[in-house]
């Protein structure tokens, strides 16, 4: 996707289709690198950005998302052993959210598998995972592929995203639901839409030859401008799934491939993602050592914490008491919901204090123009996610 | 030997993949714990590598390893593979090295302190007995670690720290000097060892032979004193009969070991190839030939080589990646050719008196020789001037040829599993190679030559069923070596899935015609109490 006649290795980011739709809407330059593009971080304020997302509707670019194609007479067997969840039971055209781990049982990474059609599949990463995913080919008749530069993908999550892609020409596609996948045209092109997204809300993902790219931003910001429409960066869609509850590599947890001490890594079951994994489907990578965590029990968990006060507590130790003795975890992500009105915040917490009604200490830094301030603030272990609203299952979603 | 498949139970404790010499000792080890023990093996004949066949009309030759020396005294005396009908032909046979231009070094006979009779300086025998008696020592001290499951390392296990402490102090109890010796050229390389050591190339070329005897390894590379070192331990820990030849060849000592196997109640099934092990709710169900019978067990005992076990017979489906890749990652691409020749009259070796003829003969002539050989192999070319060791089995045993014949048979290296050429195109020419090598030191032998077999490791891996025609299953190497033999997650005969073991070569302590791998596993399963409910 780089057309750039210059030497790869003097611009060593790419840029995805949407760059210079997103170059001219940028407002502050603030561009960050993703999986090797360079992408936008904030086009104006993150709030600003933010309140799009709950309350009209925002373009998001996916682009750098990792995507890889698995397909062979294998590609169910291989995925089941590669996954967690059971792959045999998702049908055509559905997504689902899955993890894979080591053999210790450790996330290694999450991410999506879209099944489309019959035989083939496509698995959507935020890191790159080619190594895993042939190591785990050995012996499966599988082909892997990836096709990341193939695809270009938008995010378009909101209350009025619905309504912004009917009016934009998609006709029916208030019909999908949740976590499926639907195939349209906009013209001359093909758009494959799945109701899938990072914020929590209603909303899709977008995806398409990148040859279309700027046309179709063009037409979404055109059919969106009396439903607020907005191109909104990395942070705001932070804000956001940290209400829905849904972690980021690198933030929550450390991809078990790449740390360094032990006792760093994270089982699905320490991370509350017990649900994904499925221990009667047949082996899978993991299974062993999962069973028997589950069997003694996790030392740790991610929980939710709702803390007294409106300071976020960014990165704070947790603790038992308000004294601060005895430490028993840390933050991972924090940040007062504007939508929920409470002081929110993903942590590991250690056992048994990750029990949801637990009561912890938050030990809180708060610069204030220079001189930091330390607080102790009381926080409830709270389920998680913090934020779902009706709407995001709703089919046929409001009409705006 | 033929055993006719029995009417039957279909289910028993273990059933025990392969017949070579390993599965053979683990089934009759188990069979005498009292087990109920089946034997499949996939050949017509018991054996594995380790047999006995004809290859060409009226002459037989032991197909693989041509060289008893490893398996222990204990273990024959606890099999009673006499009372079985093993009979040896030779036994403390002598090592010769053949020289250009007639001359020979017999190794063994250094120690006599006849060197100058040798052709080496006085100075070299001296050297030599002092170096023979300090590898001795070290060889001694690693003995301790053949003999059971390697411990498995950062367990709070007891056992496991008991035999690292024991391990620690063996060699803790050489002294302080030769402690320092032994740490210190552990994982150096042989070459270096023997440049520091002597001066004559000849004496050198004979003595570094044996580190890459069936290894992918040439002198200067390194670890190669670690795997003589083992070679020498190894040999320690079998006690001190020295190279010898079964009568009959390598098959009549399989052929004792399944009678032994037999006799302790061991069921033995031959031409029963093995398709596939099944699994039943994560744990071993049985195995299903590939007549497609199925026979139920409670444990499965593979002494196939870890890939053909783990990525073949089970599947990755059953396994973690993690694991699929340290065993895809095994190293395990045979380097040795073994060269059959069947003659008309007894082979003449220039300087070689008949009493020589009876052990072995190397053609090693430098260190130097033999990295030039193995330079070839790692640009995936057979070596020019190969490297051998040779043995005329017939002047020790006359029922493997008809009268007045001889075989003799070699193992020629290097000769690479993936040969750039490709074996189809190569295989001739490094057979010309090998008998251009021969002819040197015995003038005229083509002119005896009646039949002729090369087996390229290519020919090993379909005639035996072992991946990359490695003789060892796997390079014997630090990282493949003791506890993290064959790969971390299976290097206690155990493996990840519940009721399958491993006891073949690819474990630890490795190959060679030893069957310390079939008794450990078969410890290790008598150990862990596995028996049907």
């Amino acid at each position: 996707m780089t057309d750039s006649p210059a030497p790869h290795y003097k611009q060593p980011l790419l840029k995805t289709p949407f760059h210079e739709r997103a170059r001219a809407l940028s407002q502050i330059d603030s561009f960050i690198p993703w999986a090797g593009y360079t992408t936008v971080d904030v086009f104006t304020t993150m709030e600003q950005e933010y309140f799009a997302v709950r309350n009209a509707t925002t373009l998001y670019d996916l682009t750098p998302m990792v995507k890889y194609r698995v397909s062979g007479p294998d590609a169910v067997p291989y995925l089941n052993r590669l996954v967690t969840r059971d792959v045999a039971k998702l049908k055509p055209d559905r997504v689902a959210y899955v993890v894979w781990c080591n053999d210790a049982g450790h996330l290694i990474d999450d991410g999506t598998i879209f099944r489309l059609g019959a035989g083939e599949y496509r698995i959507c990463t935020a890191e790159r995972q080619i190594d895993w995913l042939l190591d785990s080919a050995i012996g499966f008749d599988v082909q892997i592929g990836e096709v990341t530069e193939q695809i270009a993908a938008l995010a378009v999550q909101g209350p009025t995203s619905c309504a912004m892609l009917k009016a934009a020409g998609l006709r029916g596609i208030e019909l999908l639901k949740p976590f499926e996948i639907g195939y349209f045209s906009l013209g001359e092109h093909r758009l494959t839409l799945s109701r899938t997204g990072f914020t929590g809300d209603l909303g899709y993902e977008v995806w398409m030859d990148p040859a279309a790219a700027e046309t179709i931003w063009d037409i979404l910001m055109a059919a969106g401008r009396s439903r607020g429409i907005r191109a909104i960066g990395s942070q705001a869609l932070n804000m956001a799934r940290i209400e829905a509850g849904f972690i980021m590599p690198n933030v929550d947890f450390v991809s078990a491939e790449h740390t360094i001490r032990t006792g760093r890594d994270r089982s699905p079951l320490e991370l509350g993602l017990g649900w994904l994994v499925d221990f009667n489907k047949g082996h899978f990578t993991g299974r062993r050592a999962l069973l028997t965590e589950k069997k003694q029990g996790s030392r740790r968990q991610l929980v939710g914490l709702d803390i007294a006060g409106n300071k976020p507590a960014h990165n704070a130790l947790i603790y038992t008491d308000d004294g601060g003795k005895r430490e028993i975890g840390s933050v991972t992500s924090a940040m007062w919901s504007p939508t929920c009105k409470r002081n929110i915040a993903l942590a590991i917490v250690d056992a048994p204090h990750f029990q949801v009604g637990s009561t912890v200490w938050a030990e809180i830094y708060l610069n204030r123009e220079l001189v930091w301030e330390r607080r102790m603030s009381r926080a409830q272990v709270v389920e998680r996610p913090f934020f779902v609203p009706e709407r995001r299952r709703a089919t046929p979603p409001a009409e705006f | 030997m033929s055993v006719a498949a029995p009417a039957a139970p279909s289910r028993y404790d273990c059933v025990v993949i392969g017949g070579g010499h390993n599965g053979l000792v683990c089934a009759a080890t188990l069979a005498r714990g009292g087990r109920s023990v089946l034997l499949l093996e996939a050949a017509a004949q018991v054996g594995g590598a380790a047999l006995t066949r004809e290859f060409a009309p009226g002459f037989r030759v032991s197909a693989g390893a041509h060289l008893l020396h490893l398996m222990p005294a204990d273990l024959l005396r606890d099999l009673r593979v006499e009372s079985h009908g093993l009979e040896w032909a030779a036994r403390g046979m002598s090592t010769t090295a053949l020289l250009p231009g007639g001359a020979r070094l017999v190794v063994g006979e250094l120690e006599l302190g006849d060197g100058a009779l040798q052709g080496l300086s006085t100075k070299d025998a001296q050297a030599y007995s002092a170096y023979a008696a300090r590898m001795r020592r070290f060889a001694a001290a690693l003995v301790p670690m053949f003999s059971r499951v390697p411990p498995r390392l950062g367990t709070t296990d007891w056992s496991d720290r008991l035999a690292m402490l024991k391990l620690g102090w063996q060699i803790r109890r050489l002294g302080k000097r030769d402690m320092r010796e032994l740490l210190r050229i552990g994982g150096m390389n042989v070459y270096d060892l023997l440049e520091e050591n002597f001066d004559s190339a000849a004496l050198k070329g004979a003595l570094g032979f044996d580190a890459v005897l069936g290894a992918n390894f040439g002198p200067r590379s390194p670890g190669t004193v670690l795997t003589l070192l083992y070679r020498l331990a190894a040999e320690s820990a079998a006690g001190a009969a020295g190279l010898s030849q079964p009568k009959g060849g390598m098959g009549a000592l399989c052929n004792a070991l399944a009678k032994a196997a037999s006799a302790a109640g061991a069921v033995i099934r031959t031409a029963a190839p093995v398709a596939r092990i099944s699994v039943e709710g994560d744990r071993i169900a049985g195995v299903v030939l590939e007549s497609g019978e199925s026979i139920a067990a409670h444990t499965v005992i593979s002494s196939a080589d870890p890939k053909t076990t783990f990525l073949r017979l089970l599947g990755a489906r059953y396994l973690d990646t993690g694991f699929v890749r340290r065993v895809d990652h095994i190293r395990s691409r045979g380097l040795a050719a073994k060269l059959h020749l069947a003659l008309n009259r007894l082979p003449a070796f220039a300087g070689v008196g008949e009493a020589n003829l009876r052990g072995r003969l190397l053609i090693a002539p430098s260190l130097q020789h033999i990295e030039h050989a193995y330079n070839h192999a790692k640009y995936g070319e057979f070596s020019a001037a190969p490297v051998m060791e040779i043995t005329v089995p017939t002047v020790n045993d006359a029922t493997l040829a008809p009268a007045g014949g001889h075989v003799l048979s070699a193992i020629v290296q290097y000769a690479p599993y993936t040969l750039k050429a490709g074996w189809q195109a190569g295989k001739q020419a490094f057979m010309d190679a090998a008998l251009d090598t021969l002819e040197q030191f015995s003038h005229g032998l083509r002119g005896s030559i009646v039949g002729a077999e090369l087996l390229t490791p290519d020919d090993m891996e379909r005639e035996f069923r072992m991946s990359g025609g490695h003789w060892h299953h796997g390079d014997l190497a630090f990282d493949q070596f003791l506890m993290v033999r064959p790969v971390p997650g299976a290097a206690q005969y155990r493996t990840p899935v519940d009721g399958l073991f491993l006891c073949g070569a690819g474990c630890h302590p490795g190959g060679g015609v030893m069957g310390v791998a079939g008794r450990n596993a078969a410890q290790q399963v008598l150990t862990m109490g596995m028996k049907s409910p």
